[in-house]
């Protein structure tokens, strides 16, 4: 009895130890050392991640949900949290304070909390296009960012407001002069009783939240014909906004980087998975708690997924000139007080490529899509309220 | 009916009566009040009385009774009321903590003067410090700090904020009121060779509860408040400040929405003074026994 247990066990041994090798023989064959350290299929503890969101649950980081729900994460043996931002979390320090292992942030606003001292690194650009707009009804007849001038124009502050600078003095206009700038919350509110001729939203969140609001002269919902949509990306001054960061000091222990690699590559695989399949994403995110309507979650789903895809250079990839304009207009685009978000240029290790090149050798590898050059964003019918 | 009974139907009836003219009042102004708001010298002074910013009360009531999203089978009322129910245990938490460290202190400040002299003025700059400020710093040792092998839950950072604001008042409350035992009584015990411990439990206390009775109340509600304004900072999920805070992004579209978890809030503060005025009402039934022995 007993002699016929350790056989078997010595057969379960052997067993194991060809499938390990086997393992072994196929990932030594690809090329870059970090893909090779994250295709190994063995997992015997998981890596633990955590990762700090910008807000609350909301499709906004659907990719990152997917990921979790759909066992990429696990898949990469990693053992992911996601930790959701709040009104006075700022993930940027929680990354630098080691309280997380990744964060997302925009790139300017990281940015600055770099030159502040705190050691995080772009490594992936989720976010391909700037999603801030400014609107406005249209009897205010504001098309372009040259018709700001003399009107009272909505910004929400906080460092989310300079694309809006960028774009006056573009246009030549003087911010300090020219226009009246009003302290906006957080809300469409202001727009909407005439407080704000152009109000900041974004393309994903607080547009909609016009769209989903009756309008008193018409008993229907407003429709984007009530309204002018300056687009901040299409200005040609929009920054780049949600990106993962990494802790710059650890990139250089084996296991993180290695862990970076893997984490990067699921969470693609999850925003891959979004392009694919919005309304099983927005279902996710719904599923994950979030008080946000559900037809309001799936636009949101749909113009994220408009800002990440098609993505030329393969998701997440940094591209160069997008940085420098960010970086310029960070530098360069003063606001009411006279300041910018950065004193100087942020140093070459600010970002890189190298997550994102070995991540996408993986979901190639994977077989998955990482341009999604045949995007076609759906048609969102947004109902009151969102819900 | 006998003397209680009458004066708890009296009081009832005021307490409705109040909600009654609040409602009535903020739907006399929507019909009075200008739908822009009222400027003097181009600033706005009378608020706008437009549905999306004071809706009917009937609009806000019946919210209570639609799914919280569509497509849910919960209705807001039960998701106001787990949410309330959820942050109010946190105050009672964070108000027992707060209490416990109040009256610890002030028992400590009252037998050594110099203990006094050294901390009250500490105590007084901790209560200078915004609560946001705080906050985010607070939440960070959830699950990180673990004291005594317990790991320190999320939760438990909200509950600490409520203790910070709440054992402020309770501490130079119940400071005041052992300090408030007459000097005559004090001279009789200790011509007895009373000892300290007998002293404080036999007289200062006893003699401090009618200081110790408002203190408490202001410890409750600030205790409500810190948990509150922990739950919109940190952004913990499952409680009312929550609620406000999500409900807050659709007040665009659903002004109502964002009343119900107000409400739900007041309610908060509300059932957590009742708590106290029920322990007050306990507390001074001994009263007369205790002066008269």
């Amino acid at each position: 009895m007993k002699k016929s247990s350790i056989k078997l066990a010595v057969a379960g041994l052997a067993a194991l130890s060809l499938v390990v090798a086997s393992c072994g023989g196929s990932s030594s064959s690809t090329d870059t050392t970090a893909a090779a350290a994250a295709t190994t299929d063995e997992c015997v503890t998981p890596t633990p991640v955590k990762l700090q969101l910008q807000w609350f649950t909301q499709a906004q980081f659907a990719g990152y949900y997917a990921a979790l729900e759909n066992g990429y994460y696990t898949d990469m043996c990693l053992d992911v949290t996601i930790l959701e931002g709040a009104v006075d979390i700022t993930p940027q320090t929680v990354l630098a304070n080691g309280e997380a292992d990744f964060a997302i942030s925009w790139v300017s606003k990281a940015l600055a909390s770099r030159e502040g001292g705190a050691n995080i690194v772009d490594i992936a650009q989720v976010f391909q296009r700037s999603g801030t707009l400014q609107v406005s009804f249209k009897d205010a007849g504001i098309a372009t960012s040259a018709d700001f001038k003399g009107k009272k124009i909505g910004n929400w502050g906080y460092g989310n407001e300079f694309e809006i600078f960028a774009a006056l003095t573009k246009a030549g206009l003087d911010p300090a002069a020219d226009v009246t700038l009003v302290q906006q919350q957080f809300d469409m509110s202001g727009l909407l009783a005439g407080d704000i001729d152009a109000a900041e939203a974004m393309t994903y969140n607080e547009y909609a939240q016009v769209l989903e609001t009756m309008n008193p002269a018409t008993g229907a919902l407003y429709t984007a014909d009530d309204l002018n949509v300056v687009s901040y990306e299409d200005e040609g001054v929009g920054m780049l906004q949600d990106a993962i960061w990494a802790d710059g000091s650890r990139l250089a222990d084996a296991e993180y980087n290695a862990t970076a690699v893997k984490f990067v590559a699921a969470s693609l695989m999850g925003w891959a998975f979004c392009r694919d399949d919005a309304q099983a994403c927005t279902d996710i995110v719904v599923g994950k708690g979030s008080k946000l309507g559900a037809t309001h979650q799936l636009w949101q789903m749909n113009e994220v997924n408009k800002l990440i895809w098609p993505a030329a250079a393969g998701v997440g990839m940094i591209d160069e000139a997008a940085w420098t304009r960010t970086v310029d207009l960070s530098q360069n685009a003063k606001n009411l007080e006279g300041g910018t978000v950065l004193t100087e240029a942020p140093d070459a290790e600010a970002y890189t490529n190298e997550f994102v090149t070995a991540a996408h050798a993986l979901l190639t590898e994977k077989g998955i899509d990482i341009n999604g050059a045949s995007f076609a964003p759906i048609d969102v019918t947004l109902t009151e309220g969102g819900n | 009916m006998n003397r209680f009974a009458r004066r708890a139907a009296y009081r009832t009836s005021m307490f409705v009566l109040s909600i009654v003219l609040v409602v009535a009042l903020w739907e006399m102004y929507k019909v009075v009040g200008p739908q822009d708001g009222g400027k003097l010298f181009g600033a706005g002074v009378l608020p706008r009385s437009n549905d999306t910013a004071m809706p009917h009360v009937w609009t806000m009531l019946s919210r209570y009774g639609r799914p919280e999203v569509r497509g849910s089978d919960k209705r807001v009322w039960v998701v106001v009321l787990e949410g309330a129910w959820f942050s109010f245990r946190l105050s009672i938490v964070g108000f027992l903590l707060g209490s416990s460290i109040g009256v610890g202190l002030s028992i400590l400040m009252s037998r050594f003067r110099i203990v006094e002299r050294g901390l009250l003025p500490y105590l007084v700059v901790s209560q200078t410090v915004p609560l946001i400020a705080l906050a985010p710093l607070v939440a960070l040792w959830g699950g990180k700090l673990s004291i005594f092998g317990i790991e320190w839950p999320r939760w438990f950072s909200a509950a600490v904020l409520g203790a910070f604001l709440s054992f402020f008042p309770i501490t130079v409350g119940t400071l005041r009121g052992l300090a408030s035992a007459p000097a005559a009584a004090v001279e009789l015990m200790e011509s007895y060779a009373a000892s300290w411990k007998q002293i404080l439990l036999k007289l200062r206390f006893p003699s401090a509860i009618p200081y110790m009775i408002p203190a408490f109340k202001l410890g409750a509600s600030g205790s409500v408040v810190g948990v509150v304004v922990a739950e919109i900072s940190t952004g913990l999920k499952g409680g009312i400040g929550r609620l406000i805070i999500e409900y807050a992004r659709e007040a665009t579209a659903d002004p109502a929405k964002v009343f119900t978890a107000v409400f739900g809030a007041a309610a908060l503060g509300l059932t957590m003074a009742g708590v106290i005025a029920i322990s007050d009402v306990y507390l001074m039934r001994n009263r007369p026994k205790e002066t008269t022995s």
